[in-house]
């Protein structure tokens, strides 16, 4: 029962970090119809900068620098990327997506030279103290990351519901032409989503990889593409779906992880996306969109 | 129409058969005379080959998936695992078996080709050759069948559902052949690696005193990925093709046009499946082990970035990208990696990593501002025929341009 409720919680704790980055794909996805293969390297690239930060900066500079600079990250890669090809086949784009994925792997291999890099865990003291939860040790950062993603989707909910932007990011997404024929200005709102986007990546890394603490410059693809499954299973576009849908990928794996069969953990998680997509192809919240001949 | 198109059939096979010949020169070269360093048989140009001619097979079958069909598939790595552990498997002798299957305390698959055949035709090349070609052909069935499988509920879907899918695919397949089981394990030796399967040096011929008298080991990938290219121009030259290419022009103008759409669909999966499950053996060849480990979705976006450096729908274009792409990343590019100092000044920047971080750039404006690719949907001998008319051309007006001079003077 103790084993049970560890794995609940630390499946919990995963969920609500895989709904951070759940969120920046889905946004893109609602707006541009492009899975941004790169938001996971994102994702890990945010997570390498808070390394090198926080060797010379304490860690309340550190984690609103990083965030800052994922940000500009995120925003350089929709401007040099994907920007130039928007009038370009869909496929292009995701090309273009897998290759800055590439291009961000090689950049970070470069950069620390091939060694896997410790997060500093120990510098952000309140994110690496433990409390006993059932008997069994937790790090605080398990138990505060439901409360600030619940925190950040009420935000942000709020943001796309009551103000003139999310308004314009509603519009978007709906019909791209027109919207951009009643004079909202295209580029900015999806240079806001790739924003926040990435600023919602950033407190996902620092949350993720203070749990786990080694970091090596692939460690963004297989959280990246789980997010991107529990974005589907959610229904691509939605953010309420895509937060639903990560806490069920989340805890599922977590569940899995504490079994025998720990090496199918993603096998699972990749066959959860299949029959989501055979089943149910517009996922639990999607809305059913009709193909014009 | 046909006789041009028998006589480009002949000027093919001739080319083929010229490049063939070449590089079988180049590899028994350094036999019969003394050569520089980088004809050595152990020098990097023919790693490149090697390599370059496993990965344009893979790289057409992609093509003749994205480019030809249109269905966006990143399932290769998944089809190419399927086919290195099937040849692993049913290739490996048994009494290696017995010590690389340690771990689970031998294989459950006492058998292989290879030793079938010997036990048919003695201990010779004929044998190898063979057992290898069985396994080649039953490892590019499993991946079909599985293809055939996964195909009939993913093949519904459209564009990026069905990309992302087939991602899940590669990685459920990776998985389990990771997987730790005693009955498995006893079949895939778990997580651990696969060896002691014939690979391309064993084709060369050996005189009696263990010395290599004739190099095929360049040879016969080139051999290998020819063949199987040919098929598929051929598949792709076919009604079959056509109806490929239809699909991918328009889908819905295609069914209108009597075309089966799920039909074709499927057996273009199943195809481009059935050629990487020979390129996996091929791979698994060139890499002489065989583990679950590489075949990542790393991979499959590789080949990926290969077949759009080529240009998306050419079946030349992706061969020459196979081997400039792996040139580039194994051997030109190598400078790159080192430390160097002209003079007493340290260039900047180079040290280890660097190399691919330039590379990737590159891919990048490829990518961005050359989308079309080397050859965009034109084949190498469209290609030759327009540059030979253009330069006919000009030499006409040039011609021209002389006689008039002259006319201007008398």
């Amino acid at each position: 029962m103790e084993f049970f409720a560890s794995l609940l919680v630390s499946g919990v704790s995963l969920g609500g970090q895989y709904a951070l980055i759940a969120i920046g794909y889905t946004m893109v996805y609602g707006i541009l119809r492009l899975i941004n293969f790169a938001h996971g390297d994102v994702f890990m690239v945010s997570g390498m900068i808070m390394v090198y930060m926080s060797t010379v900066l304490p860690w309340y500079v550190a984690i609103p620098l990083s965030v800052i600079v994922t940000v500009i990250l995120g925003g350089t890669i929709e401007r040099v990327a994907y920007k130039p090809l928007r009038s370009a086949p869909r496929m292009s784009v995701m090309i273009s997506a897998i290759g800055v994925s590439y291009l961000l792997q090689n950049l970070m291999t470069y950069i620390t030279a091939g060694q896997p890099q410790y997060y500093p865990n120990n510098r952000i003291p309140f994110l690496s103290k433990t409390v006993n939860i059932f008997g069994t040790p937790t790090q605080w950062a398990k138990l505060i990351t439901p409360v600030i993603v619940v925190a950040l989707v009420v935000a942000l909910t709020y943001l796309i519901n009551r103000t003139k932007v999310g308004m314009a990011m509603r519009a978007v997404s709906k019909d791209f032409e027109t919207s951009q024929l009643m004079g909202i200005k295209i580029n900015s709102v999806i240079s806001t989503t790739f924003i926040i986007g990435s600023t919602l990546a950033a407190v996902g890394s620092i949350l993720y990889f203070s749990n786990y603490s080694v970091i090596v410059p692939t460690s963004g693809a297989l959280p990246g593409l789980r997010a991107f499954v529990a974005a589907v299973v959610g229904g691509i576009g939605s953010i309420p779906g895509a937060v639903v849908g990560a806490f069920v990928v989340g805890i599922c794996e977590s569940l899995i992880r504490g079994t025998d069969l720990a090496t199918f953990a993603d096998a699972f998680t990749f066959a959860l996306l299949i029959i989501i997509l055979v089943v149910k192809p517009t996922g639990l919240f999607g809305e059913k969109t009709t193909d014009k001949v | 129409m046909e006789k041009t198109n028998k006589k480009s059939l002949v000027y093919a096979l001739a080319a083929i058969l010229c490049l063939l010949l070449a590089v079988s020169l180049l590899e028994n070269l350094n036999l019969w005379i003394t050569v520089p360093k980088w004809l050595k048989p152990t020098s990097m140009l023919f790693t490149v080959l090697k390599k370059g001619a496993v990965y344009s097979l893979i790289a057409v079958s992609l093509n003749l998936l994205n480019g030809f069909t249109g269905l966006f598939s990143l399932g290769h790595a998944g089809f190419m695992l399927l086919g290195a552990y099937t040849y692993a498997i049913f290739c490996t002798p048994i009494d290696v078996k017995t010590s690389v299957f340690y771990k689970y305390g031998g294989s459950s698959v006492n058998f292989s080709f290879v030793e079938m055949y010997e036990k048919l035709f003695g201990e010779n090349m004929l044998s190898v050759s063979l057992g290898v070609i069985t396994a080649m052909i039953l490892a590019g069935l499993v991946a079909a069948l599985v293809a055939f499988l996964i195909g009939l509920p993913v093949l519904r879907l459209k564009s990026d559902y069905l990309a992302i899918a087939t991602l899940g695919f590669a990685e459920i397949v990776r998985a389990l052949f990771q997987w730790e089981a005693p009955f498995w394990g006893k079949i895939t030796n778990g997580a651990n690696m696969i060896k002691g399967f014939p690979k391309f040096s064993d084709f060369n011929i050996k005189g009696a005193n263990g010395q290599v008298v004739y190099y095929m080991s360049t040879l016969v990938p080139f051999l290998f990925a020819g063949a199987c290219i040919a098929i598929m121009v051929l598949i792709i030259r076919s009604t079959h093709g056509r109806a490929f290419k239809a699909i991918r022009d328009d889908e819905i103008a295609a069914e209108a046009m009597g075309i089966n759409l799920a039909k074709h669909k499927m057996l273009s999966f199943c195809t481009s499946a059935f050629f990487a499950g020979i390129g996996g053996v091929m791979y698994a060849m060139y890499t002489t082990t065989v583990q679950a480990k590489p075949f990542t979705s790393a991979l499959t976006y590789e080949i990926l970035l290969i077949v759009v450096i080529g240009g998306i729908g050419s079946v030349s274009g992706s061969c020459l990208a196979s081997f400039l792409f792996i040139a580039c990343s194994e051997w030109w590019l190598r400078f790159l990696d080192k430390e160097t100092v002209i003079g007493s000044f340290r260039v900047p920047l180079l040290r280890d990593g660097f190399r691919m971080v330039v590379f990737s750039v590159v891919i990048m404006i490829i990518v961005l501002f050359f989308r079309r690719g080397i050859m965009g949907d034109k084949e190498l001998p469209d290609v030759m025929r327009n540059l030979g008319k253009k330069i006919s051309q000009k030499k006409l007006k040039a011609k021209e341009g002389a006689t008039d001079e002259n006319g201007t003077e008398a």
